[in-house]
């Protein structure tokens, strides 16, 4: 049996845009590529990470895989269903959630309850089911203090979460994060990440974070670096922050304890090539220390 | 910032709890009935019927003046004019050119009673109701409309995404006066020109904000599977209750009432 959710398959994806023509003056239409020869899958439950700059083309992949937009070339498939199939675009929609990065510009509802009730309503959920609902997916990302709360006077992390619960509601195998966290403070971001990161592990659902903060990929299960529309290298986190220089291309930025040891390891130390956060590192180097390796100089 | 929206005063009385769509009935039928009665009579029955209301709603009477003072403009002109251009048989008093009738100082009076119970009463309604309420109300009641082809559904959608927005749009607005005026723009020159050159750099970012987040939540709702309202459930629901009963009870009562004035009371 496949167990792939999601699988892009040479995709391509193209549009019009108009520009000044050089000679003539006149606008002419010139087709823009956005991906180019995008092939990859996603299990069920695997949590993936996308990074790549802005422009890159991670957007596009995020619309591509709830068909919001249709691939140009090549095809898309969600859940066995081709997102060009126009008769099951809803049950594809409805499978898989997307938060998108504005939080401002995704709330519909008057109140949190109501923007949680959105999708519900949207898909004919029956009142009673919907309260109970709005109870547990609330909780689930830690607002039921602010069911009534209406939505202007909440946090920008806030609101992501908010968004958050309103796709949980509707029952998603998969939620595509598109830039969810790039207008958060880094407070809004950790705890959008933390949600994001308990989804996955509690309820199975398939998370796939579109990012360009490197530090947001150390729990993921597979890393995809995209620049100019291509799969520039995928990988586990590690293998991906100890490929530098790939990175760089990308015109990515590495956390900085991964930038360190690269740095160490550069200047001959043979230090581990396994160590993403701050906590790992700490540990290690305290290792270090205690086994002799590193001298203790303070008093 | 908590920004209020619309003129609702929270409370528990008969009008808060009562269903918008009775409401923006007894409004209307309010406003009906007021401009059918015409004698001194009937709007002091009008009168104790509108005052009965709001102090049965406890809306604090200072709210109703404050409504009233911005249409006091609206009171004077038309006090003014009917006083001037009402002909009727009983010279008072000629005032220049004009001659000024006692038919004229009644019907002018009588004018401005009307404004006044039509201010007081339809202003219940906003006092009673949040927007939320009043859109949903306002739905339920154009629906049968649907059938000549009026979008009850995509109107109140429009109307609440509106309300979603107002304080989103105030927020964006103080920033940007805050952005322009960082870069020398001038908001308090006394020249005209300069002033309205000033708003424009105001204007323009909003609006261009405006459409980009109108496309951004479009985009969001799709994906959210929203279709337009068929096959739509709502978490909102409207329930009629007692209260609306108490209601229909008062404005039926209040119908007699002005029927009788109409016909004249020596049928009794």
């Amino acid at each position: 049996m496949n167990d792939n959710y999601v699988t892009l398959e040479n995709v391509y994806y193209s549009y019009e845009v108009s520009e000044n023509d050089e000679n003539s003056d006149a606008m002419v239409g010139v087709t823009q590529m956005a991906v180019e020869n995008i092939s990859f899958s996603v299990k069920k439950g695997e949590f993936i990470a996308i990074a790549g700059r802005n422009g890159s083309g991670k957007s596009t992949i995020a619309r591509l895989m709830n068909a919001l937009l249709d691939p140009t070339e090549g095809v898309v498939i969600v859940n066995g269903i081709d997102t060009k199939d126009n008769e099951k675009i809803w049950d594809i929609r409805s499978n898989v959630g997307m938060v998108f990065q504005n939080p401002d510009n995704q709330i519909v509802g008057m109140s949190v309850e109501e923007d949680v009730a959105f999708g519900m309503e949207n898909l004919g959920i029956p009142r009673d089911e919907m309260l109970t609902k709005i109870d547990k997916c609330l909780k689930t990302v830690k607002l039921e203090n602010e069911r009534k709360t209406e939505p202007h006077l909440l946090s920008g992390g806030q609101k992501q979460r908010v968004a958050i619960a309103g796709i949980l509601a509707m029952q998603p195998s998969c939620i595509v994060l598109d830039e969810a966290t790039a207008m958060l403070d880094p407070d809004g971001r950790k705890d959008v990440i933390f949600t994001v990161h308990k989804l996955n592990r509690e309820e199975g659902i398939t998370i796939i974070l579109i990012t360009h903060h490197m530090d947001e990929i150390v729990g993921a299960d597979r890393v995809i670096i995209i620049d100019e529309g291509h799969i520039l290298c995928s990988g586990t986190p590690k293998e991906i922050f100890t490929a530098d220089d790939v990175i760089k291309k990308a015109g990515l930025e590495l956390p900085q304890t991964a930038k360190m040891f690269n740095l160490l390891r550069k200047s001959g130390f043979d230090v581990r090539r396994d160590i993403l956060s701050a906590d790992e590192a700490f540990e290690y180097i305290k290792e270090l220390i205690a086994s002799g390796k590193i001298q203790r100089r303070c008093e | 910032m908590k920004i209020s929206i619309g003129q609702y005063v929270p409370g528990n009385s008969v009008f808060h709890r009562a269903d918008p769509r009775t409401k923006i009935l007894w409004t209307i039928a309010m406003m009906v009935l007021l401009l059918i009665i015409n004698s001194f009579v009937g709007y002091a029955i009008a009168a104790v019927f509108v005052i009965v209301a709001l102090i049965i709603s406890r809306i604090n009477i200072g709210l109703i003046l404050k409504s009233l003072k911005t249409v006091t403009f609206l009171i004077v002109f038309t006090m003014i004019l009917n006083l001037l251009f009402y002909k009727g048989e009983t010279v008072l008093f000629t005032l220049w050119k004009f001659d000024i009738y006692l038919e004229g100082v009644m019907f002018s009076l009588k004018m401005i009673i009307r404004i006044i119970l039509l201010i007081s009463a339809t202003s219940l309604l906003t006092f009673t109701t949040t927007s939320v309420m009043l859109t949903d109300g306002l739905e339920r009641l154009l629906k049968p409309l649907t059938v000549f082809g009026f979008p009850a559904h995509d109107v109140s959608m429009m109307m609440s995404i509106a309300l979603r927005f107002i304080p989103t749009f105030s927020e964006e607005t103080d920033r940007i006066i805050k952005a322009q005026s960082s870069r020398g723009a001038d908001f308090d020159s006394p020249n005209l020109y300069e002033k309205i050159k000033s708003f424009v750099s105001i204007l323009i970012p909003l609006f261009i904000g405006a459409f980009r987040r109108a496309e951004e939540l479009a985009t969001a709702m799709e994906a959210k599977c929203y279709r337009g309202g068929e096959g739509r459930t709502r978490l909102r629901v409207l329930k009629f209750s007692s209260a609306d009963v108490v209601i229909l009870i008062y404005s039926i009562i209040f119908l007699i009432f002005v029927i009788f004035e109409k016909i004249g009371w020596q049928w009794l």
